[in-house]
């Protein structure tokens, strides 16, 4: 079952990508999304097996390397963990595939999509079923190729080519943290296998290293590490830059992969070495940290950007890093809970803004937009879903969540604590602002398309709408079903899959941080309304007043234009250096174009000779005929 | 009066074996001066012979000049009748326009 699981993807993509153009378009895209969709029944059959019988399994396929005493195993391994993950990506997966069948309907190129996302979907699978760091690092790997592949799907839309690109350069510097944290895993351990190194990790940890001359606790480097990895695959801030352009992707993908799952590698990465974290307390200060920072980074920019999938691209940037700071104060369980809500109303929105984008004849920007939700009332119904189970509207799957991690930073009771409990509250305002502001400018208010008239305005395919319909139920659902198996307080779903070192207590919860979270969200709500449609005036006019910060905003907080003034400019020039001066006027000048101009000079002299008059070919035999017997005599 | 001496036969051989050096040099009009040329080079050549022969008192020299002495005709009758056969094909004989091997 496992195997199926893992492979049908492979098979489909497979298939796909070789024979699709043998087979019919339609079959090819029927195909894949049926295989996948197998897959994602038998992983719901997997977690319903983990939760009622604590099934656990550790199957394997092959011994992929064994060389001395590095072994590294290609395997399944099933631990609650690992099926909440598979749950998450097939399922996710499955719907995106039949929701793709509608929304690549025109486009040329359907079997290769196909084919990439379920490589995609094999890759991911391929990442949470694995029980050591290197095939999780090739799982890892597999996922950021098929980004890339997805994000350059159109590829000859320069700005979709540079995005892929982006992507994943960006997603190389966390790869290499990364990947050195798997090194020295590897150098102090002598074992990549996750049960061997857990099990070792009480041992080593008051063991410092030294580390580019400065002196490290071993756990708290390797922890760090792993990190740099985390964020740039989770774009956390400093490694964030690539999510948003890699809205340039068709809009599923942005659902699957830059929403729902490989987004959350990251925070898988994090919680699957919950026994390693969990050792080193700066560690876990440094990943709250930065969660914080971006939670309240990303939704801050999301809140003045004008393309409905770039808002939605840093909202998601800013869940995540609610997820990282909920794992960063200890409460792993409740990150993995938030990821898996989030997964839902996160493609959800996507799903639901790829109808609209549809709808409006391939528009994305919501000012130009508005007024049509009348029109178009079940795709106004999924986003309003979404984005109340986005801002954590009462009972929807959202609330539950977000409200446990602000709960339980509470509970953890330190200062990071409470700072998180702020932050958390500020951008759950932030949020609901945001996310209402793209419902009202995108659905209500006066109709401001000028390309398309509002009657060419008509509502997406079935094969997108029902999709998007199973996910909406999702988003409602899952928070109120699963809260008690994942985070209640005498649950005993994770067995050992994650480590705690102390447990957070449950106390009693002051009522004010009970209510404060839903009544924020409820009145921003009303709030939105006011300030987006009703009284521009305002905005406007505060924009005016504060364009500086606007500025700022707008710009993301200034973070391309710093990268490219540290780090793209200069490396250009260095490159630009090297190819004109180095490459082209030096090596080869004087190298390969030196010597053939040379040969071409010599041999244009030579043919010369060549004039076809006999006496002169009668001259050289005869001049050369003497300098020989000249020679011949005198040497003689 | 001076005695006409082996050196004198070599000089004159030699200047008659440069004419025809010349000859093929400086030649631009046609390809028949150039076949007497190559005649007078054969004739020098056979003053030589016919000198050295003398000088050594050995008669195999003069036998061999009457060798190439056949010879050179056959030659010359075979390089006229390329002659007349390259004219028949293209009109003309002059050294100038002879350049088909030019590479």
């Amino acid at each position: 079952m496992e195997y199926a699981i893992i492979f049908l993807p492979l098979i489909g993509a497979f298939l796909s990508g070789f024979f699709g153009k043998s087979i019919d378009d339609k079959y090819c895209a029927i195909l894949t999304s049926t295989l996948v969709a197998i897959s994602g029944i038998l992983s719901l059959f997997v977690f319903y097996e983990v939760l009622t019988h604590d099934y656990s399994s550790n199957k394997l396929i092959y011994n992929w390397i064994s060389s001395g005493d590095f072994k590294a195993n290609w395997s399944i391994k099933i631990d609650p963990l690992t099926s909440v993950m598979l749950v998450v990506v097939s399922v996710i997966s499955s719907i995106i595939h039949f929701y793709s069948i509608g929304y690549m309907d025109h486009d040329q190129h359907k079997p290769r999509f196909m084919a990439y996302l379920s490589l995609f979907t094999f890759a991911m699978l391929t990442l949470v079923t694995a029980d050591n760091f290197l095939q999780l690092f090739f799982g890892w790997e597999g996922v950021g190729l098929c980004s890339y592949l997805l994000i350059g799907f159109w590829y000859k839309k320069p700005a979709a080519n540079a995005a892929a690109i982006k992507a994943f350069i960006v997603n190389r510097v966390g790869d290499f943290g990364f990947a050195i944290g798997i090194f020295l895993i590897f150098f102090f351990f002598g074992t990549v296998n996750y049960n061997e190194v857990f099990q070792q990790v009480p041992l080593l940890a008051q063991k410092s290293i030294i580390f580019l001359g400065i002196e490290f606790n071993l756990i708290t480097l390797i922890c760090l590490l792993l990190f740099v990895g985390s964020m740039g695959k989770s774009a956390q801030i400093l490694l964030h830059t690539w999510l948003p352009d890699a809205m340039e992707g068709p809009t599923p993908v942005s659902a699957l992969i830059h929403a729902a799952t490989m987004v959350t590698a990251g925070v898988f990465l994090v919680v699957r070495c919950s026994p390693i974290f969990e050792y080193s307390q700066v560690a876990l200060n440094v990943v709250a940290l930065v969660g914080m920072i971006t939670a309240f980074f990303a939704a801050t920019v999301a809140l003045v950007q004008n393309d409905i999938k770039k808002i939605i691209a840093y909202s998601t940037c800013s869940q995540l890093g609610y997820m990282f700071f909920a794992a960063g104060i200890g409460a792993y369980h409740v990150a993995i809970f938030h990821l898996f809500t989030h997964a839902f109303f996160k493609a959800l929105l996507f799903l639901g803004s790829g109808c609209v984008i549809h709808s409006f004849n391939e528009e994305q920007d919501i000012r130009s937009m508005g007024g049509v939700w009348k029109k178009i009332p079940y795709t106004y119904t999924l986003m309003v879903i979404g984005t109340l189970a986005l801002t954590g509207f009462p009972f929807l799957s959202g609330y539950y969540s977000k409200e446990a991690i602000i709960e339980f930073s509470y509970f953890k009771g330190s200062t990071i604590g409470y700072y998180a409990v702020a932050v958390g509250i500020i951008t759950a305002l932030i949020t609901a602002l945001y996310s209402w502001r793209l419902i009202f400018k995108t659905f209500h208010g006066r109709y401001n398309n000028k390309k398309n008239n509002l009657s060419s305005i008509q509502e997406s395919s079935l094969t997108m709408l029902i999709p998007s319909s199973l996910l909406a139920v999702g988003a409602i659902i899952t928070g109120a079903i699963l809260k008690e198996i994942f985070i209640g307080e005498n649950t005993n779903f994770w067995n050992n899959s994650i480590l705690f070192l102390q447990s957070i207590h449950h106390d009693h919860l002051p009522l004010w941080l009970l209510i404060i979270t839903p009544i924020i969200i409820i009145i921003a709500i009303p709030t939105a309304y006011y300030l987006f449609i009703k009284n521009e005036k305002i905005l406007r006019n505060f924009v005016l007043k504060n364009q500086v910060l606007y500025n700022f905003l707008v710009n993301k907080w200034y973070f391309d234009e710093l990268y490219n003034f540290i780090f793209v400019e200069p490396i250009k020039k260095i490159g630009l250096f090297f190819w004109k001066k180095g490459d082209i006027n030096t090596i080869d000048r004087y190298g390969p174009e030196g010597l053939s101009k040379l040969v071409k000079v010599l041999s244009d002299k030579a043919v010369n000779f060549q004039n076809g008059y006999l006496y002169h070919y009668a001259f050289v035999m005869l001049v050369g005929f003497s300098v020989l017997l000249t020679y011949l005599i005198l040497v003689k | 009066m001076i005695e006409i001496g082996l050196g004198h036969y070599l000089t004159l051989a030699a200047i008659i074996f440069i004419i025809g050096v010349i000859g093929i040099f400086l030649n631009r009009k046609n390809v028949i001066i150039i076949l007497m040329s190559i005649e007078l080079i054969l004739l020098a050549v056979n003053i030589n012979l016919v000198s050295f022969s003398i000088y050594l008192q050995d008669l195999v020299g003069q036998i061999f000049t009457m060798f190439i002495l056949t010879v050179a005709a056959a030659e010359a009758a075979v390089g006229l009748a390329i002659i007349v056969i390259y004219y028949k094909n293209k009109g003309s004989i002059h050294v100038e326009q002879i350049s088909s091997l030019k590479g």
